[in-house]
Order: structure tokens, then sequence, then C-alpha cells
């Protein structure tokens, strides 16, 4: 359950100062954003397995209510890629750069270094607040740049937030 | 504000020195003068029946009126924004003020500029008036000041670019035009002939022969014949005949305060790139001009549009300019091709691809026929991505992205995957320590 908790992160991170190839600290995501995707996936597609059961089968047939079975499937499918794609999610502090790593089919690790760092955002929608989880979101001067954490609990992404502007602010180096 | 083109005296807030506001050029009002009379000759091409009943049905004191009220609302108009725009160059920034009933005060950075041109059209070139353009980064709408008088323009910019460099503020007017040095210059029949060998060239002529008759026969309609006619005649004129007009005369010459590139046959363009802006470097290779030996080098800079550094050259020349805008790179003679497995994931043209790393580039290459080879400064990276598909997995191999500053994406396609992995440390490590000998913002402090 505890996969990303800040406290186990927090202690053992960028202590190989200067050097590039120390081992990454690597951090998962929170349990919640699991649960939190799951949850919508559930929302979304139950009903609509439902309705698309019941009104072709009432109308038409019973024959066809398998149209029941497209969202079911997709529901049956989805669940443990959701699980797949959360676990693949996960990003280590260096000392000098924030590395993430994410995909399980599309495999995409990106690495910042921290003085090329122009605006760190922050952004929780209502849902994501209801669950305690904020993003984090940086960005640099090129627009390519996709360094994002999607989910993680408020403190650990302002403790994120703080830390990334406070070592860009010591390594600035704009363009 | 007196007469027009004086100089006011406003104090600063803290009346340490007065920043002298100064006024555009007197035949700045005169810039937009063609517009109306542009709306009138569209309205009446647009519709031409339409147009000449309505001639028909005016009298010649209506006429007159209504051409009366034109000029005097254009000039009106003209006169105001010129009046209403100020500029004026203080320590660190250059402020203009525009606007009459939206006021717009834009504060440009001197050490954040990325690049100075100075552009005369044709009929500015007549007036003796110039143009001045500021490319920063994060602004879609370019900051200009049009027009300045020709020497006042070219005053500005030394100004400019000697406060930009970090010269004192009292110093900076009597510094001066920086002594430039000649770099490169290329002859008119060498454009010609190179543009006679660019593929696009006779892609869209061949394009203009065939389409339109085709079409003919097919729809017996002069209106579509035109339509895609004209546009594939324009392409084809643009491609060569206005290309060599824009390109003539090229020349590339150094100087303290940056790259200086002047060009052009009827509209002159002077650019300058100040030092340290260019984020990555192209050296492009069609393969018509490969047994002359000839490349074309474009440069990205944040900010700016301009993206050519020479437009032809043979490739000795090209790779000692590249030395000057990039100091101490040397373009490495041989790349490191991808594994031989990669024909699985891109038959054929996994051949154009390789890349290599010195001290201080990443280079990379791509294009079979039409070879094009990218040069990033270490310094210039801001991240770096591995990115891997599944059958690319599957092969064992990934591309690497480097991001630059100038939204530009160098990708070193289909390394082995463990290369690939040492590749993405290490780039992020020589990004890292690429900067530290980088030189300052205020290349002269």
């Amino acid at each position: 359950m505890e996969t990303g908790s800040p406290e186990t992160a927090g202690e053992t991170r960028g202590d190989g100062h200067g050097e590039g190839h120390d081992e990454p600290v690597w951090t998962g995501l929170p349990r919640d954003l699991l649960r939190m995707r799951r949850l919508l996936l559930v929302v979304w597609l139950v009903p609509l397995t439902l309705a698309a059961g019941l009104l072709p089968g009432l109308l038409a047939g019973p024959a066809w209510a398998a149209f029941a079975l497209l969202p079911l499937g997709l529901l049956l499918w989805g669940w443990p890629m959701l699980g797949r794609n959360w676990a693949s999610w996960r990003y280590a502090e260096r000392a000098d750069d924030l590395l993430i790593s994410r995909g399980v089919l599309w495999r995409e690790e990106t690495i910042v270094p921290y003085g090329r760092m122009q605006l760190v955002e922050v952004t929780s929608g209502p849902v994501a607040r209801h669950f305690g989880l904020a993003s984090v979101q940086l960005h640099t001067a090129a627009a390519a740049t996709d360094a994002r954490i999607p989910g993680l609990e408020p403190a650990e992404a302002e403790r994120l937030r703080d830390r990334l502007t406070e070592l860009g602010q010591a390594r600035s180096a704009g363009l | 504000m007196t007469t027009p083109g004086t100089e006011t005296d406003v104090p600063t807030e803290n009346g340490k020195q007065p920043v002298v506001e100064q006024r555009l050029h007197p035949v700045t009002p005169l810039r937009r003068a063609w517009a109306p009379i542009a709306v009138l000759i569209g309205w009446a091409v647009h519709d031409p029946n339409q147009a000449q009943r309505q001639l028909t049905r005016l009298t010649t004191t209506t006429l007159l009126l209504g051409l009366a009220v034109c000029l005097i609302g254009g000039a009106l108009y003209g006169f105001l924004t010129w009046w209403f725009t100020h500029f004026a160059v203080t320590d660190s920034e250059l402020r203009i003020r525009t606007g009459l009933l939206f006021r717009r005060t834009a504060h440009i950075r001197l050490e954040r500029i990325q690049a100075v041109d100075i552009t005369q059209p044709l009929l500015a070139r007549v007036a003796g008036v110039a143009k001045l353009k500021l490319d920063v980064v994060g602004t879609d709408k370019k900051d200009e000041l049009a027009y300045l008088g020709e020497g006042h323009a070219r005053a500005l910019r030394a100004e400019l670019l000697a406060r930009a460099a970090g010269f004192a503020p009292e110093t900076a007017h009597e510094v001066g035009e920086a002594p430039v040095r000649q770099l490169l210059h290329i002859p008119a029949r060498v454009l010609a002939v190179s543009l006679v060998l660019t593929g696009a060239t006779w892609g869209s002529l061949a394009a203009a022969l065939v389409v339109p008759p085709v079409l003919w026969f097919a729809t017996h309609s002069l209106w579509t014949v035109l339509a895609t006619g004209v546009p594939l005649l324009g392409a084809a004129g643009a491609s060569s005949v206005g290309r060599f007009i824009s390109e003539y005369d090229w020349t590339v010459g150094e100087s303290p305060d940056g790259l200086r590139i002047d060009h052009g046959l009827l509209d002159r363009t002077h650019e300058t790139v100040p030092p340290g802006r260019v984020q990555t470097v192209r050296i492009v290779e069609p393969l018509l001009w490969r047994r002359r030996g000839w490349v074309r080098v474009e440069l990205d800079v944040a900010g700016s549009s301009n993206s050519v550094l020479v437009p032809v050259a043979p490739r000795e020349m090209a790779e000692a300019v590249i030395g000057r805008v990039l100091p101490g790179v040397t373009v490495p003679a041989s790349l490191s091709r991808p594994p031989r497995r990669a024909g699985w994931c891109l038959p054929f043209w996994w051949r154009g691809y390789g890349i290599a790393v010195t001290d201080s580039v990443f280079v990379s290459r791509h294009g079979l026929l039409r070879r094009s080879l990218a040069l990033v400064p270490h310094a210039k990276v801001q991240s770096v991505r591995v990115e891997q598909g599944p059958w690319a997995r599957f092969k064992g191999l990934a591309d690497v992205h480097v991001d630059t500053g100038a939204n530009k994406t160098v990708t070193a396609g289909l390394r082995d995957a463990q290369e690939a992995a040492e590749l993405l440390r290490g780039q992020a490590e020589r990004s890292r320590t690429g900067r530290r000998d980088a030189r300052p913002d205020r290349w002269m402090a």
C-alpha cells in the first residue's frame, strides 16, 4: 500500500554530489492515484454497461443485450491496465536532475536538469483533491519537455515544488 | 513634445538619470497609407461587376469627398499612432510605449535579447528608413521599431548590443558599431546554380505544368485550373526566384557583438545574433548538391524566426563558419550508425541515421537522400528523453530525444537500448557541466 510515502524517499535522496551516475532512488506514485483512476473507470463504465445492456435488450430483444459486453470488456481490460500503468510511473530526484520514467508498452524516460527549470506547476482538480492528490508539472524553455508527475500527495507535491524551485534557483542557467 | 522627432527628457522615478524618450522617423505614418487603397482594390477585384456599377453611380463630387475622407482618416490614424509611440533605452531595458486608447508599454530586457534585425523593404530603402526588430523568447508578437532613420537604426542597434554586452551606459553611446570581419560571401552564380539544383523548385514546377492540364481534361472548368495552377506556379516562383532575391548577396560576418548576416536584393536584411544564442545548428545536404560538396546551414535561435545561416557553401567553408558560431566545435567526420537490426524497424532509412558525441556538442544525422546533420551544444540541452515502443523493445532499440530551447527536438533514432540508456545519463550529465564554461548573458561583462 505505502508505495510512494514521502518519508522513505526524502531521506536517501541526492547524496552523491556532483556524481551523475549514482543509482537513482526511485519513488512510485501513491496508491490513491490508482484507486482514483479505477473508481473513475467504474463510475463511467458500469452505468454504460447497464445502459448498453438494458436499453437494446428491452427495446429490441434479449439478443441485443450483447452490446453490454463491449463496455464490460473495456472495464475488465482497463482494470489491470490501469494497475500496470500506475506501477510503471516513477520518479527520482538526483543531486542535479529529476528523472521521470513511465509507460508499459511505450516506455519513456525523461531527465530534466534542475538548472533548466523555468516554472513548476502544481495542479489538482476536484476529484483529485477529494482523494488528496495533486500533480506536478515542470516547464523548461523547450515545450517538448514532458516532465509531469500526475498524482502526488499534496504535501509531497509541495515539498517537491519547493525543492525544485530552490534547486532551480541555485543552479539556474536559463536558455 | 513639441516638434516631431525631438527628444524629450523624462526624469526616472528615482531621479538618477534622465531617460531619453525618442520618437520614430516622421515617414512612419505613411507606412500604412496604402492600406485603404488596397482594401478598395481588393473589393473591386473580388466583385468586378458590382464595383463597376457602384462606380458609375457615383458622381465626381461624392468620389472626391469619399477619397478625401479616406485620406484624412488614414492620415490622422497614422499620425496619431506615430505621435503616441515612444521608445527609450535605459540601463538594462528598451521601453516601447504605444497606443492611443489602449496603452501598452513593453519593457525588453537587453541581456535577454536573442537577435536584433534591421530590415529595409524596398520602399523603405528609397525613403532611407529601416525597421528594427528585436527577438525575445516567449512573445508571439515581435516588438519592432518601424521606422527609424537608416543611420539612427544602426546606431541604436550598436547601442542596444553594447548595453546588452555589459558596457557601462555612459560609454555605450560612444562604443559605436563593432567592427565586422567577413567570414563568408556567397557569389550570385553559386546561389543561382544551387537553386537550380534544388528538387523542390523542379517538383513544384513540374506539378504546375502537369496538374492544370489534367484538371482541364477532367473538369473543363477554367476556375479549378486557375485555382490550382496559380498557387503551384507561385510556389515554384517562391522557391526559386523568391529565394534568389532574398538570399542574394549573402554575407556572414563576425563581430564582438555577435554574428552578422546581411542579405537581400530588393529588401535588405541585416540580422545580428549575439554570442551564445544559437541553440541548434543543422547542416542540410540535398542529394543534387552532394556531387559539388555544397551544404546549407540552418540555425535555431530561441524566439527568432530567422533560420538560415548559410544558404549554400562548400562544406569546408560552412564548417569554418560553424566553428565561429559555436566556438570550439568541429563537425565530427564519422558518426556511429545504429545497429544492423534497426533495419527491422525502419528499412533503408536507418542507414541515414547516425550520432556522435563530442566534448561540446551532441550530433545526430538523419535522412538518406537529403541528409540533415543537427548539432546541439551540451550547454543548450533543456531535457533528455528516451522513448521505446513495443516493437523497438523487441528488437532492443530505443530513440533518444534531446530538447533544446528553440522548441526543436533533435532525435537520435534507433540506438541500441543499452547505449540509449547510457546516452541518456551521459547527456544529462554533459548538459549540466557544459553550462559551466558557457559564456554569461552579458558577454563583455
